[in-house]
């Protein structure tokens, strides 16, 4: 086979975004590429747009300037039934699980193959089943409204729901926020299985630095507008930046490395 | 007839990268001559290079042989081993072999097997040596075709698998194990006798529920009183412009165009009788008696009510009413009683409002258009007896206790999400409208024994 297609390594391109609110200049010609297969851990302070940066590159927002690449192709610029293909080629964990909260966890799964997929509503349901076995959660925990679940388990339904058609892209916007360790440590073990199964190219946003110590095969930091490095977590941490010196090798930081080091 | 990628590589590598190819650039594999010629299209020489554009997902559309202009899409579809995946049972030295050829994704799931032919055997081996492309969906069909057990004994000694796919199925399969598929319960004629018997006890412990919260209304009520410095003044006086100033317009057009029908239809009927000047006590009696309370309960039930629970209802989904009780404070005091008295001091006086309205709509119909002249109109409302008021006005404070307690209770009783103050608020009109009715029947029927 001979492969014609010479950047197919790179899932993700952002290429001088610009975003802004009002006066409010969250991203100015910002740079980013993630390479297909790998786990992007983003980090950065509070109000630094890790979030709207997702929010861009999966098309929720209309950047000012610049260009996002998704596979090749540009989001932003498709309409109709090419834009719909692609999107279903990515999936996205929000931060609150945005489960539909009229249906139970088992049709929120259900939703997306019956859409696109042309599935009967039965053959769909038990898809979905699986899929939530394959996320980690009880059968029963199907039949439930999202109402009705634990913080841990609307982020393992919605990661359900995000994997359903099963995407190459996945964005997960703080995925282990409100977990306990315990719970995150298995969201964290699950990623990465998942990744290994479905060849996964993942884009985290997190604040959680033991996330970033097993989960993230590189690391960006996002400061003063733009990509400020992106690197695997060794080299990251070994910046000279006076935040990241202070993110990684603060107390926390100094932890998360010891346990990842024990492992 | 069997596509076949050159350089060894095997179909499924091919078509791993096809979904993520952009419009603008071409996968370019070779395709070798068929075995069998007679299947080919025209003339088909040994080496092809194929040029597959893929538009939507795996899609199969644009694949063209270059130079002939041939598209490839029958071709393709009859080639089973490329495209939709297929389940072969082979007997072999080492026992009964699965063959599982083709694609088993998402894309081709509707053409994919999902039962076994009868008198089928159960694997002994499985041969996933031309397994071209696997996901999820396919991974759990096979496990069902198989059997989660089976195929994860099965797995180690497959013929062939590539690393990945042997994760997925493993992955699945231990995924089906683990927890085995709620069965599906069937609706029955049944269900809706059972539903009914829901419906009733439900209703029954609504009534209840509702009775205790009024009585702990009042309990707190009466423990407030005697202390001034507790009043909520603010609150009240908010609740006041709110529910009563800001409804007068409504309640004062609505009960004028209520009066003036009244007025017309007892024009119509009475003229048969050429007592055409009772009009003037029929549109007084009814909005003394009923209509001006009945209608401005009503539309308090439908305007405040419904404020009520959708206000308590989001502080309840924000969790604020939690913090209410956690910073010592009683809800039922700082949110109920100040929408309660505030209703119970405004519904009489809307009802006022009403009563005066309507009777003042009568007027200018009997004016305009049954020649009884306003003096003569306001002589005749004059000589009605003020008991009638009287029995109007008693009623208003009781409805506009039931309003307010409803649109404040089922503002409790919303539970976790946005859909559920839309249930309750809903649910909170239509008991405060039925209560309101209720009632004034059963006071119509008190007061007309005891000749009020």
């Amino acid at each position: 086979m001979t492969a014609v297609n010479d950047d197919s390594d790179i899932a993700i391109s952002v290429r001088g975004l610009d975003n802004r609110f009002g006066a409010n200049v969250v991203h100015q010609d910002l740079d980013l590429d993630v390479r297909r297969g790998e786990v992007l851990g983003v980090v950065g302070g509070s109000g630094t747009g890790k979030s709207v940066l997702l929010r861009a590159i999966v098309g929720l927002i209309r950047p000012h300037r610049g260009r996002v690449l998704l596979c090749g192709e540009e989001l932003a610029r498709l309409s109709g039934a090419r834009r719909s293909a692609l999107e279903q080629r990515i999936g996205v964990l929000f931060q609150n699980g945005a489960l539909f909260s009229s249906l139970t966890v088992v049709e929120n799964i259900a939703f997306p193959l019956i859409e696109h997929c042309g599935l009967s509503r039965r053959d769909a349901e038990q898809l979905a089943a699986v899929k939530l076995a394959l996320t980690g959660l009880p059968a029963r925990a199907g039949t439930l409204y999202p109402s009705e679940l634990s913080g841990g388990m609307v982020k393992r339904a919605a990661l359900a729901r995000a994997l359903a058609l099963d995407p190459e892209l996945l964005f997960l916007d703080e995925p282990t926020a409100g977990l306990d360790p315990i719970s995150a440590a298995a969201f964290d073990r699950l990623l990465l299985s998942l990744k290994e199964a479905f060849g996964l190219t993942v884009f985290l946003v997190t604040h959680d630095l033991d996330t970033l110590y097993t989960s993230c095969d590189r690391v960006a930091v996002l400061a003063d507008r733009k990509v400020l490095v992106v690197d695997t977590l060794e080299r990251v941490s070994a910046t000279g930046d006076d935040w990241i010196q202070s993110y990684f090798h603060g107390p926390r930081g100094r932890a998360a490395l010891a346990a990842a080091q024990q492992r | 007839m069997a596509i076949i990628a050159s350089r060894g590589s095997p179909i499924g590598e091919a078509l791993r990268p096809l979904p993520c190819l952009s419009d603008n650039k071409w996968l370019i594999f070779r395709y070798d001559r068929p075995q069998t010629a007679k299947q080919t299209p025209g003339r088909i020489a040994s080496d092809y290079t194929l040029r597959i554009r893929p538009r939507h997902r795996l899609t199969y559309v644009n694949i063209k042989l270059i130079g002939h202009r041939h598209t490839l899409t029958t071709l393709a579809t009859k080639d089973q081993q490329l495209f939709a995946g297929t389940l072969e049972g082979e007997q072999t030295p080492a026992g009964w072999t699965w063959v599982i050829r083709g694609a088993w994704t998402l894309d081709y799931y509707r053409a994919l097997p999902t039962t076994l032919p009868p008198g089928s055997h159960s694997p002994e081996a499985l041969d996933l040596s031309s397994l071209a492309a696997l996901d999820t969906a396919g991974a759990a069909l096979l496990g069902t075709l198989v059997g989660p057990r089976q195929l994860l004994a099965l797995l180690d000694g497959a013929n062939h698998p590539t690393a990945r796919h042997l994760g997925l199925l493993r992955m699945v399969a231990e995924a089906q194990l683990a927890e085995p598929q709620p069965d599906h319960r069937r609706q029955r004629w049944l269900d809706a006798v059972e539903q009914l018997g829901i419906l009733a006890a439900s209703g029954w412990r609504n009534f209840l529920v509702l009775a205790g919260f009024m009585g702990q209304a009042l309990a707190t009520l009466a423990w407030l009183l005697p202390q001034p410095g507790r009043w909520r003044l603010t609150a009240l006086v908010n609740q006041i412009h709110q529910t009563g100033l800001n409804a007068v317009p409504i309640v004062a057009l609505l009960t004028f165009m209520v009066g003036a029908v009244v007025a017309f239809l007892g024009a119509t009927v009475l003229a048969n009788f050429g007592a055409t000047v009772y009009t003037v006590d029929l549109v007084a009696y009814s909005f003394l008696r009923e209509f001006g309370v009945l209608l401005t309960a009503i539309l308090m039930a439908g305007r405040t009510a419904s404020a009520f629970t959708a206000q308590l209802g989001a502080m309840k989904v924000n969790e604020e009413i939690d913090a209410l009780r956690t910073l010592g404070t009683d809800p039922m005091e700082v949110l109920v009683l100040p929408r309660m008295l505030a209703l119970l001091i405004t519904l009489p006086l809307l009802t006022f409002v009403a009563m005066l309205s309507g009777i003042a709509g009568g007027a200018v119909v009997s004016v305009l258009s049954l020649d009884i002249s306003l003096t003569r109109y306001l002589a005749i409302v004059q000589e009605v007896p003020v008991r009638h008021f009287l029995t109007g006005m008693a009623k208003a404070p009781v409805f506009a206790f039931v309003v307010a307690l409803i649109g404040c209770l089922e503002g409790f009783k919303v539970a976790g999400s946005a859909q559920s103050v839309g249930e309750h608020t809903t649910s909170s009109v239509v008991q405060s409208i039925f209560a309101v009715i209720l009632l004034d029947a059963v006071a119509a029927l008190f007061f007309m024994e005891m000749g009020w």
